[in-house]
């Protein structure tokens, strides 16, 4: 039942915020459902699992370990966003960039859309049929248009017009792609992942590898994977802090489709071309994001090339296979709560310096005492410096390609890591030194707690995660990587 | 003698060929409606046999591909008040030309993949690959919103052809999911042209073009 609750309640939920009329009635709402769906997540963490719908439905392990995260990251973005519509000015007021006149969007639609994009992602992580993980996946880049457009101003709007056309079309071809692999098995087959699994040696190897690939493009569209990453970083930089946050999210669970298809891959024995294309598409986007983290003008813009390069170590680890597919797992969490702080310190950022320019920034640790140095480890924690848990996942996918020899390949990962280490603290630590400036906030103004709070837990949880992984985290974790392996 | 299925389908490549001929984007979606139509009937013709679930997810599409999907387009497209002709960057006869390379190379990689089982007509593969190429080129080459919102449907079509005649065992909730799914994404697109529209006096995505490095 409590597997059931976590797609139902944000889902109704979501569809009662935007009949609500009182803007206090319905921030609580959010607030309570998102608690609702992190106990739910918990009690079905260690439920057995149980089929629904014949079996459409179902959390396995893996599908566990990608609702824990969602659902602790929704959690953190409910406080925030709770106090950040409280802060936000109503009515009409003035574009920090250009100077023009804009509006805010309902907050009744932006609520009721945040809490059904839960309901969606929670929907991806329980589906066990191909056909219906497409439509979980389509229905959160739909539930999430609309927050991206939530300051009104035509920035927004050309990032919105992105995201809703490129990941459109990518997930088109994921739709071709998953007719395609149905198509391999005769036609006879249905697109049940038991089914397709079980019929994996049947399948026809040419159409099977042509579905992976389309079905690579297309998820990796929406996991923004380089060259298919372009919509990203637009969407990151214009859309408000709580969303991107939530963004990490939906990156998160369309690597989960991704891996879900692997999973048929493997059946059928053609493990290696999956896996040599999905360490090319890693090690592409490291790249790519390294080049752009560089030469970073925007801490936004620079923040979303950082998922960029961590969605290219995820692709990476997984395609290393083996103890790398648990690094990568590994990583997804660690990532999933430092972007996520990250995220909101970047709002509270923007909040008190109304720039989004790197150069605009200076003394963040003197005017802001709780944000500053959360930043501050939150550099530290993305960049994989020890004691945070991305060190340990980064370490594990490094050995993972060092015993199973690819020397070259685990240069170039380490190479990489070094060229974004080097674009993302010099960056972040320009902003975080130094003597505040003219549009610095006044000193001793104290920063609200529903902006600190979350961003510290999240950093609380990164560091956790690399000193200690609880029982049955790592239990599920295992058996995850061994599911999606293929092992 | 060519069955009704394989009908549908050379329908589907002449009105390809039409969408990336014309200038005018009425008839555009006018073409893609009736392609909706036509793919509407595959799934009772693909597996010979008229069951409830076939009859239902055969109205249901006729009725959003053929009906509101237009009525949609055709809707914000008189709410922009722009002139309803496509500006293509690639002109006419050169996006014809495309039409052709694009049709020759579906062809090819239909051959380069036969589809196992029986009943599967071997046009299926060519005429898919080329619908898909026929509305990415679309997307690409033309400047308005509406016009890529037109050609994302027809890259959709051409998935759905493929999809319709393919499959016989896909459930029912699958079918149903993706057509909300594609129902909700036009919605959604066409009130982001109605924004556009508002905020700029025009439907030109080319000047969407702010965002960048």
């Amino acid at each position: 039942m409590p597997v059931r609750l976590t797609i139902l309640a944000p889902a109704a939920a979501g569809a009662a915020a935007f009949v609500i009329p009182d803007n206090r009635v319905r921030r609580r709402l959010m607030v309570v459902t998102a608690i609702a769906h992190l106990v739910f997540t918990l009690m079905a963490f260690r439920a057995p699992a149980r089929q629904m719908f014949d079996g459409a439905l179902q959390l396995d392990d893996p599908g566990r370990l990608f609702l824990l995260i969602t659902s602790v990251l929704f959690a953190a973005a409910a406080f925030y966003t709770a106090g950040y519509l409280k802060r936000e000015a109503k009515g009409q007021r003035q574009d920090m960039v250009e100077g023009r006149i804009f509006s805010n969007s309902p907050e009744a639609r932006f609520t009721g859309c945040l809490l059904l994009f839960l309901a969606a992602m929670s929907f991806v992580c329980l589906a066990q049929n191909l056909g219906l993980l497409w439509v979980g996946v389509e229905a959160t880049t739909l539930a999430s248009a609309p927050l991206v457009y939530f300051h009104r101003h035509h920035r927004s709007l050309e990032a919105t017009w992105k995201y809703l056309l490129l990941c459109s079309v990518g997930i088109a071809l994921a739709l071709f792609g998953t007719y395609m692999l149905a198509l391999s098995g005769g036609g006879e087959v249905s697109l049940g992942l038991p089914a397709l699994m079980a019929a994996g040696p049947t399948l026809n190897p040419v159409l099977l590898k042509a579905a992976f690939v389309f079905l690579l493009v297309g998820y990796g569209t929406k996991m923004g994977l380089a060259p298919m990453h372009t919509w990203l970083p637009d969407v990151y930089s214009e859309s408000p802090s709580v969303v991107a946050l939530l963004s990490t999210c939906l990156l998160n669970v369309s690597f989960l489709a991704i891996l879900r298809v692997r999973q048929v891959l493997c059946a059928a024995g053609q493990a290696d071309f999956g896996n040599t294309l999905l360490v090319f598409l890693g090690l592409t986007s490291m790249g790519w994001a390294a080049v752009f983290l560089l030469r970073q003008t925007d801490y936004k813009r620079l923040l979303a090339y950082s998922s960029v390069e961590h969605m290219g170590i995820l692709a990476f680890g997984a395609g290393i296979g083996g103890a790398g597919m648990f690094g990568s797992l590994m990583h997804l969490l660690v990532h999933g709560v430092v972007k996520g702080a990250m995220f909101l310190l970047a709002g509270n950022i923007l909040a008190a310096y109304m720039t989004k320019n790197v150069s605009g920034v200076r003394g963040l640790l003197r005017a802001l005492p709780f944000s500053g140095p959360l930043w501050v480890a939150g550099l530290l924690a993305l960049t994989g410096m020890p004691p945070f848990g991305a060190f340990v996942s980064e370490l594990t996918i490094l050995r993972a390609a060092l015993s199973e020899q690819r020397y070259v390949l685990a240069g170039i990962f380490l190479l990489l890591l070094a060229m974004a280490f080097i674009g993302i603290t010099t960056a972040g630590m320009r902003m975080a030194q130094g003597q505040p400036g003219a549009n610095a906030p006044e000193a001793g103004k104290r920063e609200p707690w529903s902006a600190t709070l979350p961003p510290l837990a999240l950093l609380l949880a990164a560091l956790l995660l690399g000193l200690y992984y609880p029982v049955p985290l790592s239990d599920v974790m295992t058996t995850a990587a061994r599911i999606t392996g293929g092992f | 003698m060519l069955s009704l299925v394989e009908l549908i389908l050379v329908g589907l490549v002449l009105t390809n060929l039409v969408l990336l001929g014309t200038s005018r984007i009425g008839l555009c979606i006018r073409m893609v409606a009736f392609q909706g139509v036509g793919l509407a009937l595959l799934p009772l013709l693909g597996h010979g046999e008229f069951t409830p679930t076939a009859l239902f997810i055969s109205g249901a599409t006729a009725l959003l591909k053929g009906w509101i999907f237009p009525l949609l387009l055709f809707r914000s497209l008189e709410s922009a008040h722009v002139r309803a002709e496509v500006e293509p960057y690639v002109g006419y006869s050169n996006s014809l030309l495309f039409g052709v390379a694009a049709l020759a190379i579906s062809v090819w990689l239909g051959s380069r993949m036969p589809l196992p089982g029986s009943g599967v007509p071997q046009l299926l593969t060519p005429v898919a690959f080329f619908t898909i190429l026929v509305g990415l080129f679309g997307i690409v080459t033309r400047r308005k919103a509406v016009s890529q919102v037109v050609n994302y449907l027809v890259l959709e079509n051409g998935i759905f052809a493929f999809g319709a005649v393919a499959l016989h065992k896909a459930q029912f909730l699958v079918e149903m999911g993706i057509l909300l799914d594609v129902f909700v994404a036009v919605f959604v697109m066409g009130i982001a042209i109605f924004r556009i529209n508002r905020e700029f006096d025009h439907i030109d995505a080319d000047r969407l073009a702010l965002l960048k490095e």
